[in-house]
């Protein structure tokens, strides 16, 4: 199918941009890379009065590396992954983005239009809400920076406002001694993740766990985080990565749908689970040595 | 700032393998209905109009990309390649050679998008394993003639392009 007609806006700048969303508000799509938007666009699924195009808007898809990172809302994923000092600083985005669609899309996709989107079995949004990273919300009205475990409300559905657009990504830098792991099973790569597992954890120097981010995607209609509170303080080995996938599966409250039952998400994330698991403990020991 | 009004027409310019074409389009009009209906390139395919098929992929600006999820006035301006660029003077490049030699196109939907992204993975990668030309042709559906060939074919152009092959020329 093709699109309904609209308006296409084209700012050069972020304060024309903003004027925009402020002026269509819910009649806007934003469009960065578009390979999500476009497929809405061409199903019908979105029939905005005016899409408005923020590829030109200066200054947007800059990345800026302090105490942690920012990336700009218009970085394309194969920028992202070319660029070895930002996948250093965040090494779980780093695993993730080979998962993102593929080469062509990634060419072409933006790490603010994935999160934007949210689609609950996206890998960007995963990764974001592992790590406790999060979003900047700019309007006309002002800037606020909203925690990605609480941007993410439903399936397609975030905080933002109409009037608002996400500017940019806000990761923490990878933590000292920190490893991470990241895996999904899909139909054939590239495809929606039926489950996608994340992890970033952090060892003492005895080897028990010290701090442990723990994701799931595609199970629920967001991203999901895992309470791993109660594991801290044990040996990080096998045995405890089997119980925490198992405890995992227990929480989660998967979705039927006709790519995977319930049940065998639930079988999904108790296994990958714990291999990610274990690969997450085990780069983590490596920094040890 | 661009402002282009619902339903109005607008021309559009792009540089087609190397030669400035310019047609009118909507806002709305995909660069591939642009490609095929503005400037009478049919080697250009449409699929699933979604971004999970590949037929339609194009290079923009040296980068292979979806042509059907993208507008026509998006890339006012840009270099586009299409298949119609990959021979020179009628004479097959090393891709396309290596395309007949492995027989890895049947119907040939799916090959006019498959030849656009082997070009740009090509180009950044000269030495490829067969499992980077899978995870590459993971972005393109082929429901006729099977990837085996496909895979062969592109692994094979890879080493005659190494070992330098004179009719072959990066699209511009």
């Amino acid at each position: 199918m093709k699109p309904v007609a609209f308006e296409y806006c084209c700012p050069d700048t972020l304060a024309e941009a903003l004027a925009l969303l402020e002026e269509f508000g819910v009649e806007a799509s934003v469009l960065a890379g578009g390979m999500s938007l476009g497929a809405m666009l061409n199903m019908r699924l979105v029939r905005p009065a005016a899409v408005l195009d923020i590829k030109r808007v200066r200054g947007l898809d800059t990345v800026s590396i302090n105490g942690e990172v920012r990336t700009g809302a218009t970085l394309r994923q194969a920028a992202a992954l070319g660029d070895p000092v930002l996948m250093q600083a965040v090494p779980l985005l780093a695993r993730a983005l080979p998962h993102v669609g593929h080469f062509q899309t990634r060419n072409r996709g933006t790490l603010g239009g994935s999160v934007a989107h949210a689609d609950p079995s996206s890998e960007i949004p995963l990764a974001l809400v592992t790590l406790g990273g999060s979003v900047e919300l700019q309007s006309m009205r002002g800037t606020r920076r909203v925690a990605a475990r609480e941007f993410f409300l439903d399936v397609l559905t975030t905080a933002r406002a109409p009037d608002e657009l996400l500017a940019a990504l806000i990761w923490p830098r990878q933590r000292q001694a920190a490893g991470c792991a990241f895996a999904e099973i899909a139909q054939r790569h590239g495809d929606f993740a039926i489950v996608a597992c994340a992890a970033e954890a952090v060892l003492t120097n005895e080897g028990s766990l010290a701090h442990l981010g723990f994701g799931l995607g595609g199970v629920e209609s967001r991203p999901i985080v895992i309470d791993t509170t109660p594991f801290l303080g044990n040996r990080a080995d096998a045995r405890l990565a089997a119980e925490i996938s198992a405890a995992a599966a227990r929480q989660a409250n998967p979705t039927s749908d006709f790519k995977a039952t319930a049940e065998y998400r639930r079988a999904l994330i108790d296994a990958l689970g714990a291999q990610v698991l274990v690969e997450a403990f085990e780069n983590a020991g490596k920094t040890l040595t | 700032m661009m402002r282009l009004k619902p339903g109005s027409r607008h021309r559009v310019t792009i540089e087609v393998n190397g030669k400035l074409r310019s047609g009118t389009a909507e806002p709305r009009t995909l660069l591939t209905d642009f490609l095929r209906h503005e400037l009478k390139l049919y080697g250009t395919h449409v699929g699933c109009e979604h971004g999970v098929c590949g037929a339609c992929t194009v290079m923009v600006d040296g980068r292979a990309v979806r042509s059907c999820m993208q507008f026509a006035v998006e890339c006012d301006g840009a270099a586009v390649s299409t298949v119609e660029g990959l021979a020179h003077g009628g004479t097959l490049n090393a891709l396309q050679r290596a395309f007949n030699r492995h027989h890895a196109l049947q119907c040939g939907f799916c090959t006019a998008g498959i030849l656009m992204s082997a070009t740009h993975f090509l180009a950044g990668n000269p030495n490829p394993s067969e499992h980077e030309v899978k995870d590459m042709l993971s972005g393109h559906i082929c429901r006729c003639t099977g990837y085996y060939p496909i895979v062969a074919a592109i692994v094979d152009a890879a080493r005659e392009l190494r070992d330098g092959d004179p009719l072959h020329k990066e699209p511009t």
